[in-house]
């Protein structure tokens, strides 16, 4: 049976997991990181955040439902967060190998194998994320026939790969949105077509500012955001404006480093969808989605600015807020898609300060 | 803040209501302890862990009915009052004092939910009404007040229908109705019980999925957990196998249905804990909301121990007023209640049913709650974890495959699904079955019926290695990592379970401990909540062999063996604790204290069988296991785990084994000169009737192995000993039956004791109300005997006190006796804690587990003051009997124990504290009409002088014919009524169904199985229409006696410690 042929995920540390290969049989290198969310895998896998990157999963039972089929709405796929999957592999432990869903047009494993992406099932995932949760986020490779070597994506340029060549328009409204595009989920330009608003999606690198608009959005996206230096100088000089703006992830980081702040790298990221995070001053609790490896430094936040939201659990940075100019982010993603959906009402609110000019 | 709460708990464990209240109970207690709030608590279940000493301040062993809270709250004046944490039972008795107004008048305030938003949940048009404000889906529902409404409600909606019921635990009066008749029939049974019956669109083949949800004061709302369940709608959830989290939902569907749930309950305004369920389409995204449950339920008390998230204690902080961010991770300590757990396991929760038990019974399970208990299995695949699940039922079944079970209808056994639908589908696999045509019969999901395939074709790779030796390392490990135990291997590769072992642990296949941390690893978790799964490469924890004792737990809870061997485990526990000792629990059970992550060192949530104990002991080794707690279940491994070199601490299990095995048991009775009833083990048919010719009838027949009596029978006379011995067609040496002598009218007398090294240390002889032939763990039970001769005590204590030293006992053990004029015959020997030993510890303050625990451990023993035993008080223990949930089945007590729990009460005479407990488990004081049918002659002359009690006290009596024509012989007059099967009025079934009866006295002619009759009919229908019912000639005195001398507003309301105190010092 093909069952007998091993796949070997190696770290860079010397360790090594076997386990079974599903999906595409090619080996890829990247970073190791493992997100406990227990549902969403074609939005997690679709997410452009996760670029250059190998995903293990601690939910253990992975495929059950299947992948959904690339139906298209607003100009996007329906039911993914980008047009293809960014991760490099995928790590589970038990792999489904017959899906049940009314929705579900292939397996897992085939729509693997169609973005020549590999899989290994079979591993002790726990094992794995523990050893990653004590020694940080690690580079690793999956190795099927051949072997390759490490590859390190945050030296790399990862915005710069997701986001888009050209400038693309959605949605009908009285009230124009720029989204800058650092590796955009779709679930966001859908969370403001739903807003009635009309939506600008433009490259990382495009020079928003000679355009006209009501409320600029800078979007989430992989890796390190002092790679994505064109886009922190235009929100500088977006900075100096009134005009409301928003941003959420890797829009958070990009935005204190505008604003003159810092960022710096976490040992393992927050990827998971049950991030509790506390609205300062307050009693109330929000429990979010999270993907990012890199966070706002809260003590160097530039004047004028304040801390919005902390992580209830670890009390890092999840979001900071202009104290009297209407620019705000939050760390985590209150577009959901996977995750739970609690925070989409930050949506409404920069809206609505939109609305109010 | 509070400063002084009233807790009220659930009373007796019935089906519908189980231990998971115990858990939520006591939690409770210690979330308020923790803020110096003191406690009250009201619950009669003795066996409870929360009513013990270290718990709740003041314990009050009485009803929970607005009557008896009142009275306390009067004399203790508590400033607060928690209703969700005692099951329905509470929240109907608070709703109760709410609407009477009791609570306003003390200035009583309800802490967490309040009353209005409950009733709101409680009442489906006020739920629905509510519902629609927000626009979120109801199933099509209409309120019916009559059977005429309900019919044309149904007529509106179009047949099926569902009728469900308000303010009902457990489903009661809940079910599908596939035409006018059959739902006139349930309807008028359901409007005896209450005013309102909702006739609903009904979803069947829709998947069922529940949300646990947590709300504070502040608007902060978290989903715990998400649980799907296996079987679609039209089961109930208590009935389902149910799965956690949910498998086939997409991202999508997870998070709608959480959105909604929060969006409800933040629209309600519950404050603490509730559930939410859903019927899912299984072909788009519709749903519909099915009920919201304001309180702590089963199926919280599921997801507590399914994700370490302690919602019973996390509720209980926020009814005081805090925030969930103010409230810590009590797993992780480092994080904050204010998140929602991640699994990185699966959990798999099986009801237990004991239908088998039952006379005459239906076996098909619904919309009603039949299942006494449940399991809960983990593990890191599905396959893994439901086969863990089934053998945890123990009811002999060895996973999903290699079981001796066969379906006369296949189909129709997937279709209508019994309590074997599992292994039907197991069955079907094998014959070939495609997964569409199971589907299509069966409505459950294909996913799930994958998996179910999946253990199949691995139990047909396995068996094609054909040997053991030939089964490759490979296959081996993926034999266990999809849940195969060694004796399905060695079933399968016609070998011995011991041989797949050795051949395992030559190839180092064992499993891994893993931890439970609410987060996936992504912080370290500082409490050991651990499971055994082969999908794994590492273990989680260091072992230290350390001074550490394992205490294996008592597993489902079932009828026979329930909450009251959790207090034993769980006092053994802290006894061992206080001792010095790192302990470790073992224990499935998710409705138990013992599985409380605080109460042990380590938690290990797995099988209590030998090959998983062995596997535990061989990476922990404690210092030994303590396996006379857990009732049965560990019972049963002692002797196994002693051949295999496992120290068992106490009791040697040469002296178990010596107790338990007759044979040698009654040798050593005769060489210690103590008398037993004649009895012969049988193993042909022919040798069974020359022995009952011999010793004569009555005698009790039983097959040779048994757990509380399981079909065990009395004949009297030749036909229903042949009637028996048909039943028991496979009466051969392998299975022999064992005939006893059974002795008429003989008292039967237990004694509950603690040894050490042979020597009696403590012991406590209580008195069955009825005579023998009623099950000792139905009987009711008095503390101290109130008319036992002094004799009979002594002898009894001289016997303990023979067969301690001859067994060289060391530990907890039970003795039960028969009585007769000062002859005293011993019945049968335990040598492990029994059911009775919370109510004798409780009853005389002395905690015999403690005490035993102590002996076991060879510690010093506390010294037991001889007045310890000598009390100015009775404590009365009562059967729960759950006859009302199980359809059919004949309400009779019988040598086959049938109760599913048990309360017990004080007072300062047996009258009162016989009237207390029976008040406490659902007996009412009859207002007026009593009808009665006092059975043989014999019977009818002990009930006579109750009978004139009965018209003194100015009832009007109704009877049969025969016990028409005997009173008036004897000078008391009743109105005779027609038997059911007499087609003649007036007929008693008329009196019944239309509640004219307040009592029914039915003593049935002889203890008999039989078919269909006039008395079952009587029994039966008291019973569907709810009207009190008394079948037993001793109870049936005692009761009339006791309330010839007590109305209600007599009984006490006395807090144990009040009890104990004079117990103490006099």
């Amino acid at each position: 049976m093909k069952e007998k042929t091993l796949a070997r995920l190696v770290l860079k540390d010397g360790s090594v997991f076997e386990g079974k290969p599903f999906g595409a049989d090619s080996s890829e290198a990247g970073e190791v990181v493992f997100n406990t969310g227990m549902v969403g895998y074609p939005e997690t896998m679709t997410d452009p955040s996760y670029r250059g990157q190998i995903l293990v999963l601690t939910y253990p039972l992975i495929g059950n439902y299947g992948v959904p089929p690339k139906e298209v709405e607003h100009k996007l796929l329906k039911f993914f967060e980008s047009s293809r999957i960014h991760i490099k592999g995928l790590i589970i432990s038990d792999y489904s190998h017959n899906y049940s869903h009314w929705n579900a047009s292939s397996s897992l494993s085939d729509w693997m194998k169609d973005g020549n992406i590999p899989g290994i099932y079979g591993i002790d995932t726990r094992a794995l994320t523990k050893k990653l949760r004590t020694k940080g986020s690690m580079l690793g490779k999956i190795i099927n026939k051949e072997n390759i070597s490490f590859y390190n994506p945050n030296k790399e340029n990862l915005v710069e790969q997701v986001s888009p060549k050209k400038v693309t328009q959605y949605g009908k409204g009285k009230r124009r949105i720029m989204i800058v595009d650092t590796g955009c989920k779709y679930n966001i330009i859908r969370s403001f077509i739903r807003r009635k608003v009309k939506v600008t999606r433009v490259p990382f690198d495009y020079n928003f500012n000679k355009h006209q608009y009501d409320g600029l959005f800078i979007s989430n996206g992989p890796g390190d955001p002092k790679m994505a230096q064109e886009t922190i100088e235009n929100i500088k000089i977006a900075l100096q404006k009134e005009k409301p703006i928003f941003g959420i992830c890797l829009g958070n980081q990009l935005l204190a480093l505008a604003a003159g702040g810092d960022t710096y790298k976490l040992k393992f990221g927050h990827r998971s969808q049950n991030q509790p995070c506390i609205e300062k001053g307050t009693k109330r609790c929000f429990i979010t989605s999270q993907n990012h490896g890199f966070a706002v430094n809260p003590k160097k936040l530039p004047v004028g600015w304040e801390e919005w939201f902390v992580n209830a659990n670890d009390g890092t940075n999840e979001g900071i807020i202009h104290k009297r100019k209407p620019f705000f982010s939050v760390q985590f993603h209150p577009e959901a898609s996977p995750g739970p959906v609690d925070t989409a009402f930050l949506f409404d609110r920069f809206i609505k300060r939109v609305k109010n000019g | 803040m509070a400063k002084k709460t009233l807790i009220l708990g659930s009373g007796a464990i019935k089906i519908g209501q189980a231990g998971e209240f115990d858990y939520s109970g006591s939690q409770a207690i210690k979330a308020l302890k923790e803020e110096g709030i003191k406690t009250i608590l009201i619950n009669p279940n003795i066996a409870t862990i929360q009513t013990s000493e270290h718990l709740a301040d003041e314990v009050y062993f009485n009803p929970i009915t607005p009557e008896t809270v009142e009275k306390i709250i009067k004399k203790e004046k508590p400033d607060s009052i928690m209703l969700s944490f005692g099951g329905q039972t509470a929240l109907n008795c608070g709703v109760e004092l709410y609407k009477r107004g009791i609570l306003r008048k003390h200035k009583v305030k309800v802490l967490g939910t309040p009353v209005k938003t409950i009733e709101v949940t409680e009442d489906r048009k006020l739920f629905v009404d509510k519902l629609d404000q927000i626009k979120v889906k109801t199933p099509r529902s209409i309120a019916t007040s009559s059977v005429k409404e309900a019919i044309k409600a149904a007529k509106k909606i179009g047949y099926p229908v569902m009728t469900r019921v308000a303010f009902a635990l457990g489903g009661l009066g809940s079910g599908m109705c596939i035409d006018e008749q059959e739902l006139a029939e349930k309807a008028k049974q359901a409007f005896s019980k209450v005013k309102q019956v909702l006739i609903e669109e009904y979803l069947a083949g829709w998947k069922e999925i529940e949300y646990e949800v947590v709300r504070d004061q502040y608007d902060n709302c978290i989903t715990v957990c998400n649980m799907e369940n296996f079987d679609p709608m039209g089961i109930h959830t208590g009935e389902s196998i149910v799965v956690a989290p949910s498998q086939t939902l997409t991202n999508k569907e997870y998070h709608k249905l959480r959105d909604i749930a929060i969006k409800v309950i933040r629209h309600l305004g519950i404050i603490g804990e509730c559930n939410i369920q859903y019927a899912l389409d299984s072909r788009s995204e519709d749903y519909r909301i099915i009920e919201v449950n304001a309180r702590l339920s089963r199926s919280s008390a599921l997801a507590s121990k399914a994700t370490g998230y302690p919602l019973a204690f996390v509720a209980a902080k926020l009814g005081l007023g805090y925030s969930l961010t103010e409230v810590k991770n009590s797993i992780t300590l480092a994080t904050k209640a204010c998140f929602e757990p991640s699994l990185d396991y699966i959990v798999i929760k099986i009801p237990r049913w004991d239908l088998e038990k039952f006379r005459l019974v239906k076996r098909e399970i619904g919309s009603e709650m039949k299942s006494v208990g449940e399991i809960m299995a983990i593990g890191r695949s599905f396959e893994e974890t439901l086969q863990k699940a089934i053998r945890m039922l123990g009811k002999d079944m060895h996973g999903l495959v290699c079981n001796d079970i066969k379906f006369k209808n296949l189909e129709k056994e997937l279709q209508q699904p019994t309590d074997e639908r599992v292994f039907a589908i197991a069955k079907a696999f094998q014959q070939g079955y495609s997964v569409d045509r199971i589907y299509a019969l069966s409505k459950i999901d294909r996913w799930f019926l994958h998996k179910l395939g999946n253990i199949v074709k691995m139990g047909k790779k396995i068996k094609s290695a054909r040997k053991l030796s030939k089964l490759s390392k490979e296959i081996l490990k993926e034999a266990k990592q999809n849940g195969f135990s060694d004796y399905q291997l060695a079933h399968l590769l016609k070998t011995n379970p011991d041989e797949v072992r050795k051949k395992r642990l030559q190839l180092k296949i064992t499993p891994f401990i893993k931890q439970i941390d609410t987060l996936a690893a992504e912080y370290p978790a500082r409490t050991n909540y651990l499971y055994l799964t082969y999908n794994a490469q590492e273990n989680d924890i260091v072992f230290n062999k350390g001074k550490q004792v394992m205490v294996l737990g008592s597993g489902a809870y079932r009828i026979g063996s329930s909450v009251e061997f959790d207090w034993c485990c769980v006092s053994t526990a802290l006894t061992l604790r206080k001792l010095g000792y790192k302990t470790i629990m073992l224990n499935y059970n998710p409705e138990t204290v013992s599985t409380d992550y605080d109460i042990c060192d380590k938690l290990i949530f797995d099988e209590v069988s030998l090959e998983t104990v062995l596997d535990i002991y061989e990476k922990e080794k404690p210092l030994g296991l303590i396996v006379s707690m857990g009732g049965q279940i560990p019972n049963n491994l002692a002797a196994k785990l002693h051949e295999r070199k496992v120290p068992i601490l106490g009791t040697s299990p040469d002296s178990i084994d010596n107790a338990e095995n007759r044979h040698k048991f009654s040798r050593l009775l005769d060489d210690l000169g103590i008398d037993q009833p004649e009895w012969k083990e049988l193993s042909s048919i022919k040798e069974a009737k020359r022995f009952v010719k011999r010793v004569g009838y009555p005698v009790l027949i039983r097959p040779s192995y048994v757990l509380s009596g399981a079909a065990m029978s009395v004949a009297f006379n030749d036909q229903s000993m042949n009637a028996f011995l048909k039943l028991a067609s496979k009466v051969s040496k392998e299975y022999p039956v064992v005939i006893s002598k059974f002795i008429n009218n003989a008292k039967e007398v237990e004694c509950d004791a603690v040894a050490f090294k042979g020597k009696l240390v403590c012991w406590a002889i209580s008195e069955h109300v009825e005579n023998a032939g009623v099950h000792s763990g139905d009987a009711t039970i008095v503390l101290p005997p109130q008319y036992l001769y002094l004799e009979t005590a002594r002898r009894i204590k001289n016997i303990a006190k023979a067969i301690a030293k001859k067994l060289n006992i060391t530990g907890p053990f039970n003795i039960q006796f028969l009585a007769k004029e000062n002859q005293v015959k011993v019945i049968e020997c335990n040598l492990r804690a029994s059911r009775s030993f919370p109510f004798v510890s409780k009853i005389f303050k002395v905690n015999f587990i403690d005490v035993a625990t102590r002996a076991i451990m060879n510690e010093k023993l506390p010294k037991i003051e001889k007045s310890a035993f000598e009390l100015d008080y009775v404590g009365v223990k009562a059967p729960e009997f759950s006859f009302s949930r199980l359809k059919g089945s004949d309400p009779i007590l019988s040598v086959e124990m049938a109760s599913t729990g048990e309360v017990a009460c004080f007072g300062d005479d047996i009258h009162e504290a016989f009237l207390k407990s029976f008040l406490s488990v659902g007996y009412t004081i009859p207002k007026k009409n009593i009808f009665l049918s006092t059975g043989t002659p014999e019977t009818k002359a002990i009930l006579l002088e109750s009978c004139h009690l009965l018209k003194k006290m100015g009832y009007t009596l109704y009877s049969t014919f025969g016990t028409h024509a005997y009173l008036k012989e004897h000078g008391v007059s009743t109105t005779p009524l027609y038997w059911p099967l007499e087609d003649k009025k007036p007929n008693v079934m008329d009196y019944l169904k239309n509640r004219k009866i307040d009592l029914v006295i039915n003593i049935p002619k002889n203890f008999e199985r039989e078919e269909v009759t006039n008395d079952y009919y009587i029994r039966r229908t008291a019973v569907d229409y709810n009207t009190p019912l008394i079948t037993n000639t001793q109870v049936a005195k005692l009761f009339i006696q006791a309330i010839s001398q007590y109305q209600e507003k007599d009984l006490l309301v006395k807090p144990w410690s009040a009890y104990r105190e004079e117990g103490v010092h006099r």
